[in-house]
């Protein structure tokens, strides 16, 4: 228990060091000249690594330390403590990124919401643990976080051995390919980058899908890996590579990181399939499926059209499907049999909305990212987002 | 004998307890047991937590296909290749930065020590400089003044700077010629080894006659064109079997020649650069150290100051040097982890990846520490057999 402590202690270190190495980023946009400007966030940015390494080693530590007595519940322990842990990226642009006020926004960030929503009937109680695509696993699996929910690719290798088990899929998405058109006139498709030098993060199944899309269509490829995203960003910005790729999403919202954002385009292949999901550690069924059933309580409030504005107008509804899903239903036990209060789906639509409200607010046309729906529209309007019902 | 020893055993104190030795042993095997105890309970509970987290444990992952690429690798290494050849890679690659790394911060640190210690007020004031500048700034953070403050500035591929022998210069790295070996070649590596074998042959007979009679003879200039000479005069008679491979421009970039990509720039240079400015302290140290009374009977003798340094002083100043060097060696060679922050694919970075595509960290670590373990000992070793050579001979 000592080293989980000591792990948040870094962390919360961590926590106002993403601040500044928020602005770290913004203040070398301005000066991007002078390389002065790199000088002034370099020491930032290298205790920021320093740190991070760190968090790494203490992973592999703590499973070996930790104690190995059958422990309380998630549910219990993440009631004890008060607030939900929660596992978020770096900073990704409309899933997981804290805005100028330090506050994390983003589609996966109002998942954590959504989860401590329906625990604590208040979306406020989550405190986020920012994490490298490399740490991610482990900070799970040592207990660091209670859920993970990270832009982070649903696989057979992830929900087996590595001990972890995803709730489903939030966003659908595919890997592409984002290149300088300006500095490439004439290159329009992926089939043409046969020599180019390929910007991507280290530890992800992107890393893997391009070795394969390469080999698979027989062309050759310089592979520059970084560790983190905003190393890959700046190293892309700063042309040391011709290619940026990661799931399409990532592409959208890293392009408006960029110093001069129409210079770019996605290319239009997409190789792969990235049902990027929520996940949380095996052997602990009913935490499992509380995070499960957040999910499907937001598809099914958007499919029967409760929205954050009408959802106390709706608990007086007398459709039977609406008031089984808010709990009103008499002598409903839904919730209580999950674990959480009856009126725990209202908590949730209060809090964040329904699916369709995130989604909209965070990276739909709510957003500066506007991804169409596509693919992650509702089964009823041609996507694949379906919920088991809540009966 | 029996006789003798009984005489040199001590009297018995009457009581277990007081005896040394039987405490001496108490108390080890004690240590010993409580050592390999928590070894045990550590190994242990390791397992018990990997089994009840459902997290695959063992080391067969190493067999299984990466499935990922690496941009610098030393041996054949494709996505095919298996997790174990990745390390492999990783860990070659560490090894190559460390030894261009040492080499590179001795040969820096060595100039840089002496001139410290130069007759000239400017060199002397430049050596000052650089060795309080780069001892002071921590490692990680020279890396990236060379990564981003340095090679970022350069151009893209498309205006290349042109440098001679058909090189160029860019932010993807620096594009050397490289040189196709044909048929025939064997015969100048084999010159080369002969000629190598010879200038170490000349040089003891040098030596032997220079005891023997005093005359002296011109080692350095007879080695230099036996070690040039014997190979071109190969190269020669093979029928010149070398073609050049000149880097060309591509969509992309550059390609044809061979890469020194500005990863590995950064890291080789920073690590030089940063170990040197403590190599030449070293040096510096072990200079003064040599008594002054040396420099003066030596000038006495009638040897002019470079014959006093290269043949008085630096032999003897050796012996200060070496135990300090091995340290600022591991230290390089440990430094060479810091890669991770530019993405140069070093042991740690590798691991890494493994590390998590797998997901085994327990494993991932263990293998970094004890490759780090066995590169320090070997290192260690090494320098340990140069100080016993170096080591004052006592007769």
């Amino acid at each position: 228990m000592r080293f989980v402590n000591g792990r948040q202690r870094i962390v919360n270190d961590a926590g106002p060091g993403v601040g500044p190495n928020g602005s770290c980023i913004h203040k070398r946009k301005k000066i991007r000249a002078a390389w002065e400007a790199g000088g002034a966030c370099k020491a930032e940015k290298g205790l920021w690594v320093m740190k991070h390494i760190a968090i790494g080693i203490f992973g592999a530590a703590a499973l070996g330390l930790m104690a190995s007595a059958a422990s309380a519940t998630t549910l219990d322990t993440v009631k004890q403590k008060g607030f939900i842990q929660c596992g978020v990226s770096t900073g990704l642009a409309g899933f997981s990124a804290p805005n100028d006020k330090g506050e994390w926004q983003g589609l996966d960030a109002d998942f954590c919401r959504a989860v401590a929503a329906a625990v604590f009937g208040d979306g406020s109680k989550v405190k986020f643990t920012p994490l490298s695509a490399k740490e991610r696993f482990t900070a799970l699996q040592s207990g660091e976080v209670d859920l993970l929910s990270r832009n982070t690719t649903w696989t057979i290798n992830r929900d087996t051995a590595l001990g972890l088990n995803f709730v489903g899929a939030t966003y659908y998405d595919g890997q592409g390919f984002m290149i300088n058109a300006k500095k490439l006139p004439g290159v329009n498709s992926a089939l043409q980058l046969s020599g180019a030098a390929v910007c991507v993060q280290s530890g992800t199944t992107t890393e893997l899908n391009l070795a394969d899309y390469f080999k698979k269509n027989k062309m050759e490829y310089n592979p520059v890996v970084f560790e983190k995203l905003e190393e890959v960003n700046a190293a892309y910005d700063a042309g040391r590579c011709d290619v940026y790729t990661t799931d399409q999403s990532g592409l959208y919202g890293i392009r408006l990181t960029l110093a001069s954002p129409a210079d770019h385009v996605v290319l239009p292949e997409i190789i792969s399939k990235e049902p990027l999901g929520p996940a949380v550690r095996q052997g602990d069924d009913q935490w499992y499926h509380i995070v499960k059933w957040t999910y499907f309580a937001l598809l099914n409030a958007e499919e029967a059209g409760i929205t954050q504005a009408n959802v106390d107008e709706m608990k007086t509804s007398t459709d039977p499907n609406v008031q089984r899903i808010l709990g009103t239903e008499p002598d409903s036990k839904f919730g209580t049999d999950l674990g959480v209060s009856n009126d725990w789906v209202v908590n949730i639509v209060k809090a964040v909305g329904n699916y369709g409200e995130m989604f909209e607010r965070n990276v739909g046309s709510g957003s500066p990212l506007k991804i169409a729906r596509g693919i992650n529209a509702l089964w009823t309007k041609g996507g694949l987002q379906y919920a088991p019902p809540i009966r | 004998m029996a006789s003798q020893e009984t005489l040199r055993e001590e009297p018995s104190r009457g009581s277990l307890i007081n005896d040394p030795k039987i405490r001496g042993l108490f108390f080890q095997t004690l240590v010993i047991i409580l050592l390999f105890g928590s070894i045990w309970w550590i190994v242990n509970n390791v397992i018990d937590n990997l089994t009840r987290l459902h997290i695959a444990s063992g080391f067969q992952f190493l067999r299984g296909r990466a499935g990922f690429d690496i941009s610098d690798t030393p041996i054949a290494y494709t996505s095919d290749s298996t997790y174990g050849r990745a390390l492999v890679v990783g860990l070659l690659n560490t090894i190559i930065v460390a030894a261009a790394g040492i080499v590179t911060a001795t040969i820096i640190g060595f100039i840089v020590g002496i001139g410290r210690l130069s007759q000239n007020w400017l060199i002397r004031k430049i050596c000052m400089v650089y060795v309080e500048i780069f001892r002071n700034i921590p490692p990680l953070l020279v890396i990236f003044f060379w990564y981003s403050g340095v090679l970022a500035v350069l151009p893209p591929p498309r205006e290349s700077i042109h440098l001679p022998f058909g090189s160029f210069l860019n932010q993807r790295g620096f594009y050397i010629t490289r040189a196709v070996w044909g048929e025939g070649s064997w015969l100048i590596a084999v010159a080369f080894v002969v000629a190598l074998a010879m200038a170490w042959f000349v040089a003891r007979r040098a030596r032997q006659r220079q005891m023997a009679t005093g005359q002296q003879f011109p080692v350095f200039w007879t080695s230099v064109a036996l070690i040039v000479g014997l190979p071109v005069l190969a190269f020669l008679l093979a029928g010149m079997p070398l073609t050049f491979d000149f880097p060309k421009q591509s969509t992309f970039n550059l390609t044809g020649g061979f890469q020194l990509k500005p990863e590995f720039l950064s890291l080789f240079m920073a690590l030089s650069c940063y170990t040197a400015a403590f190599i030449a302290e070293i040096v510096r140290a072990g200079i003064r150290g040599v008594s002054k009374g040396q420099t003066e009977a030596a000038g006495a003798l009638g040897l002019r100051s470079g014959p006093i340094l290269r043949l008085v002083v630096v032999p003897q100043a050796m012996r200060i040097v070496i135990p300090p060097l091995t340290s600022q060696y591991l230290n390089l060679t440990k430094n060479s982890s810091l890669a991770i922050a530019i993405g140069y694919p070093d042991l740690t970075a590798t691991a890494g990846t493994v590390l998590n595509q797998t997901g085994q960290a327990v494993e991932g670590v263990l293998i970094m520490m004890i490759a780090y373990l066995v590169l320090s000992l070997v290192t260690s070793a090494v320098m340990n057999v140069v100080n016993a050579r170096m080591a004052l001979v006592e007769r």
